[in-house]
């Protein structure tokens, strides 16, 4: 009698504890993300109280746009199925060309013009991706080289530098701001919005998401493949020429290398926001919450007088134990049972 | 019966889901060298019984008891082990591997240093290859073999164990009637050596053929289990979805209209030659044959996934070419493809967003999605066919085959074509909802949409179609009225001269 009513027992505490696990997995994999930010804002609160202060809030945001900007382009190609590894060394192609064009033909002339031959280069990657159908990473892994070449072979290997930087206006995209936000916020801020809308609420948005989920189902809804892969490239590249523009107008000059390694930055905040890299999930709130994380890791770590160089390291320790324990919430364990 | 011990046996199993109770007390045995049937409709839980046997779902309450004792299943290869085995409904073989190799995957025969022992490998491989009559051998490469010998392939994994019970699940869905034979002769020599075998198929023919008991599952309650030989088809159906089946041929015509859809010598390369049909307005044309055919093919031509090698494609009188689906579907035509999963659905995506992919650029509010109009739609849908989900936020790879099907049928439905194709309509749906498609595809006909419906299935092709075009490895041996068609005369045309040359 006793033995039945204890297995009883055991049976329903083994019911409680699994149904409860099945629940907090629930919220982990739908919240993972949100919950591993505050759990990042809290400890470095604890650690440094500067943290939360106002100014070094704004400095993260500030700090994080140009990853930021590009993250959001990136988005779409992630969730279209495919890589970009390209942005980085897009971005300090755009940068270099908008500087130097700056004295050649004025500020108003440069922006476009930049801006123009920012968008051939995408859709170059998005013509080999999307109409030739070649392999993103091979692709974008190839143009993060060749465009360093040409950025290289554009500025001779000198950096490059705006002649008159009292007399110029173009410093209001990196350096100024409007009713105090800077100007490279609004710019994040504008963008996420209007991007977050087109992917979430157009009918582009939603081929952007089919093509990612299932390529082949996609095609057998007369959704065009290519064409929509091609403008995800497009809106990656136009999300770098921004970047490019915030990071010329802040510093009026720059190195041939300004954008080095960002493309890897850029990748990690749309995966900790979330985004499969297999393509079809993803978003962009999620994504600027990844590029916040980020942001703030970053800053907490300097906060806390951790060295530059050790930084990189922390920071891909954070990023994979993030990315671990999203994956661990979505599967409900943390080990993987097939080998 | 009763004092034979049985080899597996469920206990009283529940399963829940968030908002789904998909098991709810089973209950049944398998006796050594016996056939047991699982039937049910789609979503009445044979598969999720079957995941909770595999330990791929562990059960919420009941126990699984082989022999004397309870046993727990941690996972498919802990299932194998105990000596139950699994031949999937979807193949999992790797295809750049060699059939032996995929037969011993994990378990190959090693020789000193670790190294494979090849020659063993072969012998042991074609020892159970001649068991199954196959026409390959064991160095041939999976991927270059026809899926109904990959399944084969998956059978003869199961041999290579020491099985107390295998479980087929829906085992002939692309078998050629050839295949199935030995398919049955490698079950009939199962049951001789004692093993039980637990059968999962749709088909009543084959269960009435070579099941001793039935056991009926309905939302996932145990309904019952019944002999075999005290049966018959009409009570099993009945079990299953509570009501009579409707099992008449199609005998009404509609009125017709114009001719909506011509092709005129249509060649696809090696696919097929020489294709002629039309298809008119209020008109069921249906295309029977083998797998390979060359069916399937001539569908993705007319939906512009393919480019003809020569021919001419008619709409309303008028030649066309169609040179994408966008295209194809610009012009009323619709095609419902055959592999619901790798062509007919975005799993990952709603079951809403899934319907109105085709129109996504017609459903606009300013620059945005009308999703009022898109939810509208669905429901007009679920309605209509009557499917089954919590709501258009359910992800489509959470329903189960059969609504996952009437989703993509309303996908198209809801296009209103001019000429809308359904590739294979019924693979893998249960019975009540596939003569619920057959009436919908007949109703559609009715109000005057012209139709062309291929399938694998006789019952189908002979239940929805005025007239029938039966195919033999790429061209049209007959085209038939269904008064003048008949069972004999029917597959004398898709057999082309020589049986075994189809497949």
């Amino acid at each position: 009698m006793s033995d039945v009513s204890q297995r009883e027992g055991a049976k329903r505490e083994g019911k409680m504890s699994s149904l409860s696990r099945q629940q907090i997995g629930t919220v982990l994999a739908k919240q993972g993300i949100l919950i591993a930010f505050v759990i990042f804002i809290v400890a470095f609160t604890i650690a440094n109280p500067k943290f939360l202060s106002p100014d070094n809030l704004l400095s993260v945001v500030r700090s994080s746009a140009i990853i930021g900007v590009m993250a959001l382009g990136v988005t779409f190609v992630v969730i279209s199925g495919n890589l970009d590894l390209s942005v980085g060394s897009m971005m300090s192609f755009s940068t270099i060309v908008v500087l130097d064009l700056h004295d050649k033909i004025g500020p108003l002339l440069a922006i476009p013009t930049m801006f123009a031959m920012t968008l051939c280069l995408g859709a170059v990657i998005g013509f080999l991706v999307g109409y030739l159908k070649l392999n993103s990473l091979i692709v974008t892994l190839g143009m993060l080289s060749a465009i360093h070449g040409l950025t290289l072979t554009y500025s001779g290997g000198k950096n490059m530098d705006i002649a008159d930087k009292e007399g110029t206006w173009f410093g209001f995209f990196g350096q100024g701001d409007i009713l105090g936000i800077p100007v490279p916020i609004l710019l994040f801020i504008a963008l996420a919005a209007g991007l977050g809308m087109t992917l979430s609420r157009t009918p582009f948005g939603r081929k952007v998401y089919a093509v990612g989920g299932n390529g082949t189902a996609a095609t057998f809804s007369g959704i065009p493949r290519a064409r929509t892969v091609f403008y995800c490239y497009l809106i990656s590249a136009a999300c770098v020429a921004t970047a490019g523009l915030i990071q010329a107008s802040r510093s009026l000059g720059s190195q041939n290398t300004v954008g080095q390694g960002l493309e890897l930055e850029v990748l990690a905040a749309v995966i900790l926001g979330g985004a499969s890299l297999l393509g079809g999930s993803g978003t962009i709130f999620k994504t600027v919450i990844g590029v916040l994380i980020l942001g703030f890791i970053q800053n907490g770590l300097l906060l806390m007088g951790l060295q530059f160089y050790a930084q990189f390291v922390v920071t891909w320790i954070i990023i994979i134990l993030a990315v671990w324990l999203d994956i661990a919430a979505k599967r409900g364990k943390l080990w993987s049972s097939f080998a | 019966m009763t004092d034979v011990k049985p080899v597996l046996r469920l206990e009283g199993i529940v399963k829940t889901f968030p908002g789904v109770r998909a098991l709810d007390g089973l209950s049944f045995d398998v006796l050594p060298g016996e056939v047991h049937a699982l039937m049910g409709e789609n979503g009445a839980g044979k598969s999720t019984s079957m995941k909770v046997l595999g330990g791929i779902y562990q059960p919420d309450e009941g126990a699984i008891i082989m022999g004397d004792e309870q046993v727990v299943m941690n996972g498919p290869l802990e299932a194998k082990a105990k000596g139950i085995v699994f031949i999937h409904q979807e193949l999992s073989l790797a295809e750049e591997l060699s059939v032996a190799e995929n037969i011993y995957l994990g378990e190959l025969p090693r020789k000193s240093f670790g190294r494979v022992d090849w020659a063993l490998l072969y012998e042991r491989t074609d020892a159970i290859l001649k068991k199954l009559k196959v026409g390959f051998n064991a160095r041939t490469r999976v991927g270059d073999l026809s899926i109904a010998n990959q399944q084969m392939v998956e059978i003869a994994r199961a041999l290579t164990v020491d099985a107390k019970a295998v479980i087929f699940d829906e085992p002939t869905a692309s078998l050629t009637d050839a295949e199935k034979v030995v398919l049955f002769d490698v079950i009939a020599d199962l049951q001789a050596e004692g093993v039980g075998i637990i059968y999962i198929s749709h088909r009543m023919e084959e269960i009435f053929k070579i099941t001793d008991r039935i056991t009926v599952l309905r939302d996932g309650q145990y309904v019952g289990t019944v002999e075999t030989k005290n049966t018959d088809e009409e009570r099993v159906t009945q079990m299953m979805i509570g009501r009579k089946l409707d099992l008449s041929r199609n005998v009404s015509h509609h009125e017709l209209g114009n001719v909506a859809l011509e092709v005129r010598g249509l060649s696809c390369g090696k696919l097929y030659s020489d294709v002629s049909f039309e298809v008119r307005r209020g008109e069921v044309l249906g295309f029977y044959g083998l797998v390979g055919a060359g069916r399937t093919e001539i569908a993705e031509t007319l939906f512009g996934l393919r480019e003809p090698s020569a021919g001419q494609i008619l709409l309303d009188g008028e030649e066309v070419r169609i040179s994408s689906p966008a295209d194809a579907i610009a012009r009323g035509i619709s095609l419902v493809p055959e592999d619901r999963k790798g062509q007919g659905l975005v799993l990952g995506m709603n079951c809403r967003d899934n319907m109105t992919l085709p129109q996504v650029d017609d459903l606009k509010a300013g620059p945005f999605m009308a999703e009022g109009a898109e939810v509208a739609i669905f429901d007009q849908y679920r309605d209509k066919l009557d499917i089954r989900t919590p709501g258009w936020k359910q992800r489509v790879g959470n329903l189960s085959g059969g609504n996952q099907q009437k989703i993509v049928i309303g996908k198209w439905l809801s296009m209103h074509p001019n000429v809308l194709i359904v590739d294979e309509p019924t693979r893998g749906i249960d019975v009540g909802s596939k003569s619920e498609i057959h009436k919908l595809l007949r109703g559609l006909a009715a109000q005057g949409y012209a139709v062309i419906v291929i399938s694998s299935e006789m019952p189908e092709v002979l239940h929805v179609s005025d007239r029938i075009v039966a195919m033999y490895s790429g061209r049209v041996m007959r085209t038939f009225t269904s008064e003048e068609v008949t069972e004999d005369n029917l597959i004398q045309a898709i057999s082309g001269l020589t049986d075994d040359r189809a497949a």
